[in-house]
């Protein structure tokens, strides 16, 4: 359960300005902020879209949040970097956004319909 | 303990940032645009990387702030919110003390419950089945497997997490890190030992 190193493929992070990161990498504070880099990871790996379409997206999102008042104290790193993701993800065509929020209310159906303690599954079709 | 508790209720969704985490990697594991394992391993590559620390700063800040020990000891959940990290669905906190003579250990049998505001993910063993059945008939065994060997006469309580109520365990202060500061203490406190599978790292094992 050691620290695995970083990974010879992991893209340049140091394109991201002000990732929350330590002396050992990328740090997290939520569960789902590490889904969400893992999935940009995975993506980008997959050749959907190059490192620097992401690091634009991203800085472009930062900034149109900074500009409407996002007070910007480091909490809000990875909603941004969820919101460019969902943005460059529908730009790609991998997923339209109306597939996205009905795949979300799916979800919110699945858990409120699932006791407690059992693994949540959606309902397919 | 309160097994109880798994059964009746619905499972409250998650945040809504987590929600839409779900639904766009749901989407696109559907679609074969991201293979689901290659996410796990990123993931947990990461997962000591969450929340860890924020436990080991509860703990470091209790062996070095009588005052703050005893407001933990009184109302854990107000204690950790006191430094910053709370969980959305404001989980109840229970801290639980080791002594010289009593050792904790958690567990959830029959989900995987886990304080992740202040231990990040929960590692691939406490979700498995393995784990969740032994901890409860066999503790020691599950501990000796961890390389914790306890004494005879050591009590081993086994704490089964609920939906309500999260576990963190405190552990014993490493012997000779008297007069260390609190920054100097955290990085003894490892995450397995406040699930209680393992004990504090020692003093000398500082640098590690």
């Amino acid at each position: 359960m050691t620290t695995a190193p970083m990974p010879d493929q992991l893209p340049a992070l140091e394109a991201l300005p002000d990732l929350p990161r330590d002396a050992g990498g990328p740090v997290f504070r939520e569960p789902w902020e590490a889904s969400a880099f893992a999935i940009t990871l995975e993506l980008h790996a997959a050749g959907h879209f190059t490192w620097n379409e992401w690091a634009t997206a991203l800085s472009q999102q930062i900034k149109a949040a900074q500009a409407a008042g996002d007070p910007d104290l480091g909490n809000t790193y990875y909603r941004h970097w969820l919101t460019a993701l969902e943005s460059l993800v529908t730009e790609k065509a991998l997923a339209t956004s109306e597939a996205l929020d009905l795949r979300a209310q799916d979800w919110v159906r699945a858990y409120r319909n699932t006791p407690h303690g059992q693994p949540v599954k959606l309902k397919t079709g | 303990m309160a097994h109880d508790h798994h059964g009746d209720e619905m499972t409250e969704p998650p945040s809504e940032m987590a929600l839409r985490v779900q639904a766009l990697e749901s989407l696109l594991v559907e679609k074969g645009l991201v293979d689901p394992k290659a996410l796990d391993v990123i993931v947990d590559r990461y997962e000591n990387r969450v929340g860890p620390r924020n436990g080991a700063h509860v703990v470091a800040r209790a062996w070095t702030d009588p005052a703050y020990l005893e407001r933990l000891r009184a109302d854990a959940t107000a204690a950790i919110t006191e430094l910053d990290y709370t969980g959305r669905q404001g989980e109840h906190m229970v801290v639980v003390e080791n002594g010289p003579k009593l050792h904790h250990l958690v567990v959830c049998t029959l989900c995987s419950c886990y304080p992740w505001p202040v231990l990040g993910l929960p590692p691939a063993w406490y979700k498995s089945s393995p784990y969740r059945s032994r901890a409860v008939i066999d503790p020691r065994g599950v501990l000796a497997e961890f390389g914790t060997v306890l004494d005879e006469d050591v009590e081993v309580k086994v704490w089964d997490s609920t939906s309500e109520v999260r576990f963190l365990v405190l552990p014993e202060r490493p012997e000779g890190t008297e007069g260390w500061t609190m920054e100097q203490l955290i990085p003894l406190v490892s995450r397995n030992s406040m699930i209680g599978v393992e004990k504090a790292r020692p003093a000398s094992g500082a640098a590690a």
